[in-house]
């Protein structure tokens, strides 16, 4: 077990460090910004005595190194500032509409997850078959559409002509957890059609790749039925691939949302991000880009450490 | 053209030359009739315009078979006497657009030539590839000619707000009463081509930068590594919007961003795949008779990296097309008034809730084109990896 405890604290000791240069990078970005940030909030009449004052007040007079340490502090113990345009405290915007987003990918994540891994096995089982060459033809064809195509067809089929679905998916706290799902249904789809094609070829090369290999020809010699060979002794091997792409598109769902969020006006991080981005109110980009790069981090440090520990080699070495 | 001429049903000599005037003859007169009927009305002459290509392109198939040398050469006659007759008969909108007209039309030349020099290749391609290939054409060819084939200009407004489909709209109208039709050709002509500009020099940057990691080993290797790993550690798209937010959404720096984070992937693809190439016989040899670095990259590492190279080209297109309609579609990308398909879909959304799906042309003019490259990389690395059916 003292190997994979070293690996493992080997990836979480690279990741942190990853964190901490990212967030580096997000200042210093922030930082190149062209023109003033206090003249900017002031307006152009602003004295330059006002401006030093405000400069004062915000910290903004400080050397970049030490803004820096100070926002990072804050930011640990979840202070992220004000929004310049609603001057209002960071951190509670930024909860609900995490928490939203967060909401949305664990919908999607429901529907796609059980859906692409049985789609994969049973391309696997049932290889070069007319259903393969189907399934593969269609999810070639999904990874190529853009987000916002599969969701526009979506509202105008689901929406407009069937009318089953809201094509607004306004969600708010009050609503009831079934109401949430239903209006998340859109948005969730569309994330679902996007992201099932590549964890199901995934699957299916993961699993194939491995029906050559001796164990498997033996499993078949001895006349086992192909399901139970597919299921029982390919499937467990081919675990490490699969929960690997399984992970990172988990990480997309989280990070990947902003298109289908401002499709579906849907109030999630992706939404803010992309206004805040038009107003450029910069606390809100630099803590939104911050949030969804953490989650991108984690995510894929969590893709790294779980397949590490679903090797067998490793959980049981000699 | 160092084809060999073999299987020369003419005992070795060329098609006679009466042949090729004869098909030249029919064509231009065809198409003559043609352009006449463009005066009367633009849109009833499409069908002759495809008929008499379709009827060249057979009678050039049937010859290439015979004769490569003699197709290619007819090829850039017919081609070069059609646009100085389109040039003529189109002045107004071909002395707007002088230099990106003549500009498209070579290129359109250019794919018809190695059309006919790859001919034997594309023979033996199986059919979703045959409709990559022809998708594509058509794009490069719709890009390429945007100011001979869009009826209007592409800022010009042409009627009122959300117009129907009608013979003078052809698609109607867009949210401040454009012409739709011209802005998906010229939403076409912009994205295709900054998508591709920004691919070249993502793949020029990544792929030089790969391989030369792999060459040199050491520091070099290490130090771009480790840069590239904390570029793909944040998500590209949030990374490229932070970015673009704060230098400015130009054409440039919006090539030259998303280039910069395409160009980690490309580099991790050229590192790896020369790693295998670095190490083999031959190279070893070739740097040890003191061959210079750029020599073994340039005639060892590279013919031997190409064919994985040239998938990816296609993978990382589809995927800074789809990049780039994303930020235009969140109004970061390519700028108006330009027309881009990503802004083009943001703009009319509107219609969608009244079951028009006009907006959802562009949406779907990018879908069609993704599919089509992929279908042409599938092909493409089944071939280059040597599989038989």
């Amino acid at each position: 077990m003292s190997q994979i405890a070293k690996l493992v604290a080997q990836r979480l000791a690279l990741g942190l460090l990853t964190l901490f240069i990212v967030s580096l990078i997000i200042f210093l970005c922030v930082e190149m910004l062209p023109g003033n940030f206090s003249e900017a909030i002031l307006g152009q009449s602003a004295t330059p005595e006002t401006v030093a004052a405000f400069n004062r007040e915000l910290g903004l007079d400080l050397p970049p190194h030490e803004r820096y340490v100070t926002w990072l502090f804050n930011m640990l113990q979840g202070d992220f500032g004000r929004s310049l345009a609603s001057k209002r405290e960071l951190s509670e915007l930024l909860g609900y509409r995490l928490e939203n987003t967060l909401f949305l990918a664990a919908v999607a994540a429901v529907i796609a997850v059980p859906l692409a891994v049985s789609l994969g096995v049973l391309a696997a089982l049932y290889r070069e078959s007319f259903y393969d060459r189907a399934v593969n033809v269609v999810t070639l064809s999904s990874i190529s559409f853009p987000e916002f195509f599969v969701a526009y067809i979506l509202i105008l089929v689901l929406a407009q002509n069937m009318g089953v679905f809201p094509a607004i998916s306004n969600i708010s706290d009050e609503l009831g957890f079934w109401e949430k799902v239903y209006r998340t249904a859109l948005p969730a789809l569309t994330l679902t059609l996007v992201c099932v094609a590549h964890m199901m070829r995934m699957t299916r090369a993961a699993i194939i790749n491995l029906l050559a290999s001796p164990y498997i020809e033996m499993a078949r010699l001895k006349g086992l039925r192909p399901t139970r060979i597919i299921l029982k002794h390919a499937l467990p091997n081919a675990l490490a691939p699969i929960i690997n792409v399984v992970v990172l598109n988990l990480a997309y769902l989280v990070v990947g949302v902003v298109l289908v969020e401002v499709v579906f006006v849907y109030p999630g991080l992706g939404q803010l991000f992309v206004d805040s981005v038009r107003s450029r109110d910069i606390p809100v980009v630099q803590a939104c880009s911050l949030i969804f790069a953490m989650t991108y981090v984690l995510l894929n440090l969590l893709a790294d450490v779980l397949s590490i520990m679903s090797n067998p080699r490793l959980l049981h070495p000699r | 053209m160092t084809m060999p001429l073999t299987g020369n049903t003419f005992g070795g000599q060329a098609s006679p030359w009466f042949s090729r005037i004869a098909v030249a003859a029919v064509h231009f007169f065809l198409l003559v009739l043609f352009l006449q009927n463009v005066a009367a009305d633009f849109w009833s002459a499409i069908p002759g315009f495809i008929f008499i290509h379709a009827y060249s392109i057979v009678v050039l198939a049937y010859w290439s078979s015979l004769d490569r040398t003699a197709a290619g050469d007819t090829v850039i006659v017919t081609l070069t006497l059609e646009f100085v007759l389109i040039a003529l008969l189109f002045w107004d909108r071909f002395s707007a657009w002088p230099w990106s007209t003549l500009f498209g039309l070579a290129l359109v030349q250019f794919c018809a030539f190695a059309a006919v020099r790859y001919w034997k290749d594309l023979r033996q391609a199986p059919r979703s590839a045959w409709f990559g290939l022809i998708v594509i054409l058509v794009y490069v060819m719709v890009a390429a000619t945007a100011p001979i084939i869009a009826p209007f200009s592409e800022t010009e407004i042409v009627g009122s707000e959300y117009d129907v489909w009608s013979n003078k709209n052809l698609l109607g109208t867009d949210n401040l009463g454009r012409d739709m039709f011209t802005r998906l050709i010229y939403g076409g002509r912009n994205t295709v081509g900054i998508a591709f500009i920004t691919t070249l020099l993502a793949f020029v940057v990544g792929g030089l930068a790969g391989i030369l990691a792999a060459a040199m080993r050491g520091w070099v290797d290490q130090v771009l590594g480790r840069l590239v790993d904390i570029l793909m550690a944040i998500p590209s798209f949030i990374l490229a919007r932070l970015i673009l937010t704060i230098v400015g959404t130009s054409v440039p720096s919006l090539i030259l961003v998303i280039a910069l984070l395409d160009a980690t992937r490309v580099f991790r693809l050229a590192r790896a795949v020369s790693m295998n190439v670095v190490v083999l016989e031959f190279v070893e040899a070739a740097s040890l008779r003191g061959e210079g670095l750029w020599w073994l990259i340039k005639s060892e590492i590279l013919p031997n990296i190409l064919p994985p190279l040239v998938a990816e080209f296609g993978l990382r297109f589809c995927f800074v097309f789809l990049f780039l309609s994303g930020l235009s579609f969140l109004g970061l990308g390519i700028q108006p008034p330009t027309a881009d398909w990503g802004s083009m879909v943001r703009d009319n959304a509107t219609l969608i809730t009244y079951g028009d799906i006009t907006p959802l042309l562009p949406a779907g003019a990018i879908a069609l084109l993704t599919i089509g490259v992929n279908f042409v990389v599938d092909w493409f690395l089944h071939k280059a990896s040597g599989l038989k059916d």
